[in-house]
């Protein structure tokens, strides 16, 4: 639960009682994310622990960064939401729910919700992470949802893999990629509906997940119950949720949110120079291999003598190989110990114990990945904010 | 103060959701609360913008001298060209206007 004290000695009284006074009847109070315009209100939805509030139709909220330092599973209350457009399926009776396989198959199939929940259950650990996580950290800035780093988390999905289902209905010969639609659609038949497409190759890899189970419990319904797509690596965009029609074509799927959204520079890391265009660009896909300190915050004020350092590390999904830490602004780097490994999707826990003696400090945390990728020390660049890996700084003051 | 906090909360839980699952399910969004800052034009840009999003939308974005009229522009041509939004031609330097004067 939410430690209303430590909220209220963060905050502040006079900021609380100024939240509530206010025309946001929901806003408990106010978070400053680290950059220009960066004031968000904390909301309370249901099902959600205090949440910071991005937009409100269609919602979006982030995860308070604070709660990545409780464990390596987010827990499903803080889990963030991220939804494209406003005809979101408020009322939905599982009772009544299918899942529609059709196109390039042998069988059609109409999938109950128990039907799924019949075939033999799978369970994996792993990070979904928004496209646009840290955007509002970009610089030169960009449009777009300006979020913080909370557009993240990690938990252990249960459900059947794709590939059991396809398997069912029987992919036909020529099969190029399968498409995915959720529930939630447009406001106008004007605006493109969100689908989206994989490989069928990476359809049928038996990790690709049709998911209902979140943490033990169903999937909240902000997080797409009482279905979605669990793509481990890969980022959010193409875990669709609400998800009921999933059809199998013999072509690349040329809808908007593969054709002209979700694009990055087809340049090495992805990356181009501030403020230009990219001329190839490619569909987003794997996440890039981030770390972060989580115990401390920047401008934190700590006593001086031995402390212990932790955070989260993760990656595409090679896994992490190591963690590294810096104590002075990135001169050296001292391995960090690894924590339990839950499996090459999932955060990956990290702590080490350093001595700093009274001064200000730079602390910088960089993790390597299995297949050898490394947080760079200087940020990539591209024109939708995405992929943000580099190297995070927190400065604090032992004094 | 404390004791009022803690009794909207409770009221917002349990009005928000329908009790575990009994189907189906009534997902309550909180009232909206986001709103766009008064100023020439306010009203096209409500009777444009608010049917597909929320105020927030645009009070969020990056603020500077690289997010003004151009910027704007370009995002209200989106709306039209990528989103369908059905914004009269007539509207469109209203709109604009609206949002770099404001945001």
């Amino acid at each position: 639960m939410f430690d209303r004290r430590e909220l209220l000695k963060r905050a502040g009284m006079a900021a609380l009682v100024t939240g509530l006074g206010s025309q946001r009847a929901f806003a408990l109070d106010t978070v400053t994310l680290p950059f220009d315009n960066g004031e968000r209100p904390l909301v309370r939805y249901p099902q959600k622990r205090p949440m910071i509030g991005l937009t409100e139709r269609p919602p979006q909220l982030e995860t308070p960064f604070a709660i990545f330092n409780d464990g390596a599973i987010t827990p499903n209350n803080a889990f963030f939401v991220r939804y494209h457009l406003a005809g979101v399926p408020y009322d939905i009776d599982p009772d009544k729910f299918t899942l529609e396989i059709k196109g390039k198959v042998d069988k059609p199939l109409k999938l109950s919700l128990k039907d799924i929940k019949k075939l033999k259950a799978v369970e994996l650990v792993a990070v979904n992470q928004c496209s646009g996580n840290s955007r509002g950290l970009f610089n030169p800035r960009v449009a777009g949802g300006q979020l913080g780093n909370g557009a993240m988390g990690n938990a252990r999905w249960r459900g059947v893999p794709l590939k059991a289902v396809l398997d069912m209905a029987g992919v036909q010969q020529g099969a190029r990629q399968v498409t995915f639609n959720g529930m939630d659609g447009p406001v106008s038949d004007k605006t493109p509906d969100f689908v989206k497409a994989l490989d069928i190759d990476h359809a049928r890899d038996g990790e690709v997940m049709l998911a209902y189970g979140m943490n033990g419990d169903d999937l909240p319904f902000l997080n797409g119950f009482p279905l979605r797509l669990v793509v481990p690596g890969y980022y959010g965009t193409y875990w669709v949720k609400h998800l009921n029609e999933i059809t199998v074509v013999d072509n690349v799927f040329d809808g908007f949110w593969m054709k002209s959204a979700y694009r990055i520079p087809d340049t090495p890391n992805n990356s181009i120079e501030p403020g230009t265009a990219p001329k190839a660009t490619i569909p987003i896909n794997r996440f890039t291999v981030r770390s972060f300190i989580t115990n401390v915050s920047d401008g934190a004020k700590l006593k001086p003598g031995s402390t212990t350092l932790k955070g989260i590390a993760f990656d595409g999904g090679k896994g992490i190989k190591e963690v590294a830490v810096s104590i002075d602004g990135g001169k050296t780097w001292t391995p960090a110990k690894l924590g339990k490994d839950l499996g090459k999707y999932s955060f990956r826990e990290w702590k080490l114990p350093v001595k700093l003696a009274a001064g200000s400090y730079e602390l910088k945390v960089r993790a390597t990945g299995n297949g050898g990728d490394v947080q760079p020390m200087t940020a990539f660049w591209n024109p939708a904010g995405y992929l943000r890996n580099v190297v995070e700084t927190v400065r604090v003051t032992a004094a | 103060m404390r004791y009022r906090i803690l009794a909207s909360l409770i009221v917002t839980a349990s009005l928000g959701f329908a009790a575990a699952y009994a189907a189906p399910v009534g997902y309550k969004l909180p009232e909206e609360a986001s709103a766009f800052k008064p100023g020439a034009g306010l009203e096209v840009v409500q009777g444009n913008c608010t049917a597909c999003h929320s105020a927030d939308y645009i009070k969020t974005q990056p603020r500077g001298e690289k997010f003004k009229k151009d910027f704007w522009a370009a995002e209200v041509t989106k709306m039209i060209k990528v989103y369908g939004a059905p914004i009269d031609d007539a509207d469109v330097g209203k709109i604009v206007d609206y949002l770099a004067a404001n945001y």
